[in-house]
């Protein structure tokens, strides 16, 4: 079949002549962040109770990694410090923080709403859910692993759930499945509030924590995991960001254009819930980094997603690697809880931005 | 030649309402036919099962001979744009980016044959000098532009349009419909819902008027803009007088309007 429409106007002019402002943007973007990135995970090595220069810490890392240089520490201890408990949490802060600012990208996309964010359709309540149950049953799901594995299961069905709750003839509404969300996470919240009843109180105790967010005592199997699951499900967000630049024209427009909304949604959804579940399932829950980095992200170098998504990625990676760092280190002798930390800034964001769309476009319909 | 679409004894009811009745059409390939008709006619609605949108209750839309429901996405997408009536889009793209989106099934084409097609697109609808500004920033008329260089920059040999003109000033009215008759001329076939008779009947080769889901007329403009048809469709008095060009003006009569 041809496609070619002959006889029409000549048109005598090149897109390349429209210069592309600000593509500069996108690089200087990406190198800022991975520069930010470098220095937090260096300066998170090295700072706390035992303090660490920035040369060892290159140098243990660099040795860690079989390569011998003047910069090693002289130190075995600081040298187990480092390996043990500093470099497998600065892993996972970059990897969660990855992983749920590209959950919230993906997310966005899909329901055409920068507002949309996983906490929104309950992943972090399922979650949430799934580990409560875990740590009040005892027995096999009392282990870290057994804990992050119902979190995880309890993230992907809630997700499921909603989704399937919210389709109707084959199709999805926003408004249906942002509702069925709402539903969905009171439903979670109250079976959380019931386990938390039931629970004694040491069990209580170390539910309110996880639920609070944390990174402490991550460990190197853990962050396989997160790292992982991640890589497989951030490459199948990436292989998709052309598709979700279509869906910006709606549902329908980009049916026309050969895009299967439908089977690109069910994908989506499905990868949405294994970042955010690996993330929340080891973390706890971290709420608004899925919504204040994309949102950022967007505001620099545009809406297109192949950029929104690695921009998400780096961003992520850094805000989160940062943000444990302040948590460590804000109050003398204490750890505040990250998701305590990341709610405090995300919260105030949130009514800016819905204070900004309602000004603007008079909200979202 | 085999129509770009053939719609046979198409109905579509919702729950208790009939939004389409037994409608039977072909949209030949070079021709503009005008689909028009009062508010809540069905034209849209048709529109929609003739792009596959809409799966009719009964009867049957064939494209290039073939059911509808057969095609592919992107073989669907490769044979026919749709200009949807509904032109948002959900985050600050930028013009030149909205009407890249009209390429993206077209994933074997060469970037000079992308950019070439993009070039012309966004000259025919007039919106090359919007290229940089962001999508939500433009206003109504400017989207619907913008909106028909994307499917422009599609190249289908069908193209369905959900009325183009709606949000338009008169120049950008005529260049719109100017467009659709250049593509009629490259032997595509052009869908086009309008309101305004007068220009359907100065641009479209054939007009299909519609009244509450049924097919009233179907036919060249002279044989179908009769007043006493147009008065029982529209409820109101019309006289069709022809301009100094030759083509008929359907006027209302306003013999009490002031």
């Amino acid at each position: 079949m041809t496609h070619v429409a002959p006889g029409r106007a000549d048109a005598g002019l090149s897109v390349g002549t429209h210069a592309h402002r600000g593509r500069w943007r996108a690089p200087a973007l990406l190198t800022t962040l991975g520069l930010l990135l470098v220095a937090g995970m260096v300066s998170s090595a090295g700072v706390g109770q035992l303090t660490v220069s920035v040369t060892e810490v290159v140098g243990a890392a660099l040795q860690g990694l079989g390569w011998q240089t003047a910069w090693a520490p002289d130190s075995d201890v600081t040298y187990q410090a480092l390996w043990q408990i500093r470099f497998p949490r600065v892993a996972m802060s970059l990897a969660v923080g990855a992983a749920l600012a590209v959950a919230g990208a993906v997310m966005q996309a899909i329901f055409g709403n920068p507002l949309a964010e996983p906490g929104v359709v309950g992943v972090s309540a399922g979650a949430a859910l799934g580990a409560a149950l875990a740590i009040v049953s005892g027995g096999v799901f009392a282990g870290v692993l057994g804990t992050a594995g119902l979190a995880f299961a309890g993230g992907v069905g809630a997700t499921l759930l909603v989704y399937f709750m919210a389709r109707a003839q084959g199709r999805t509404e926003v408004v249906t499945l942002l509702l069925t969300g709402i539903a969905v996470n009171a439903f979670a919240g109250a079976g959380l509030a019931l386990v938390i009843f039931i629970g004694d109180s040491a069990a209580r105790e170390q539910i309110v924590f996880w639920q609070l967010g944390s990174l402490n005592g991550s460990r190197w199997n853990e962050v396989a995991v997160v790292v992982a699951l991640s890589i497989v499900a951030g490459a199948v967000a990436f292989a998709f960001a052309r598709h979700y630049d279509l869906l910006a024209l709606g549902e329908r427009t980009a049916g026309h254009l050969g895009l299967r909304v439908e089977r690109l949604r069910v994908v989506s959804i499905i990868v949405v819930a294994v970042l955010t579940g690996a993330a929340v399932a080891f973390a706890g829950i971290i709420a608004f980094v899925g919504l204040v980095v994309p949102h950022a992200v967007r505001m620099m170098v545009g809406p297109a997603h192949r950029m929104l998504l690695a921009g998400s990625l780096l961003g992520g990676a850094t805000l989160m690697v940062w943000a444990d760092l302040l948590a460590r280190t804000a109050v003398t002798g204490a750890e505040l809880p990250i998701g305590l930390l990341t709610s405090l800034i995300g919260g105030p964001f949130f009514f800016w931005l819905l204070r900004r769309a309602r000004s603007k476009q008079g909200g979202w319909a | 030649m085999t129509a770009a679409f053939s719609v046979s004894g198409v109905t579509v009811t919702i729950g208790e309402a009939t939004l389409v009745r037994d409608v039977s059409l072909d949209v030949r390939h070079g021709e503009v036919l005008a689909l028009v008709g009062p508010n809540g006619a069905g034209k849209s609605t048709l529109l929609g099962v003739m792009a596959g949108d809409r799966t009719p209750s009964s009867g049957e839309v064939l494209c290039d001979g073939r059911p509808v429901a057969q095609w592919s996405a992107v073989d669907l997408a490769r044979h026919r744009a749709v200009l949807t009536q509904d032109n948002q889009v959900a985050f600050p793209f930028r013009v030149h980016e909205v009407v890249e989106m009209g390429r993206a099934p077209w994933r074997d084409a060469s970037a000079a044959e992308d950019v070439e097609a993009i070039a012309r697109a966004m000259a025919e609808a007039d919106v090359t000098h919007l290229a940089e500004r962001t999508f939500t920033s433009l206003s109504g008329g400017e989207r619907a532009r913008v909106s028909l260089a994307r499917v422009l920059a599609q190249r289908t040999q069908a193209v369905l349009l959900d009325e183009p003109t709606a949000a338009l000033d008169l120049k950008h009215q005529e260049d719109v419909l100017t467009v659709a008759r250049s593509l009629a001329a490259a032997d595509v076939a052009v869908a086009v819902v309008l309101h305004d008779l007068s220009l359907a009947a100065a641009y479209a080769d054939r007009i299909a008027i519609m009244e509450r889901g049924r097919l009233a007329a179907l036919g060249a403009p002279s044989e179908v803009l009769e007043p006493a048809l147009l008065e029982r469709v529209y409820g109101v008095a019309v006289r069709v007088i022809e301009d100094a060009d030759g083509y008929p003006l359907v006027v209302p009569v306003r013999s009490h309007a002031r």
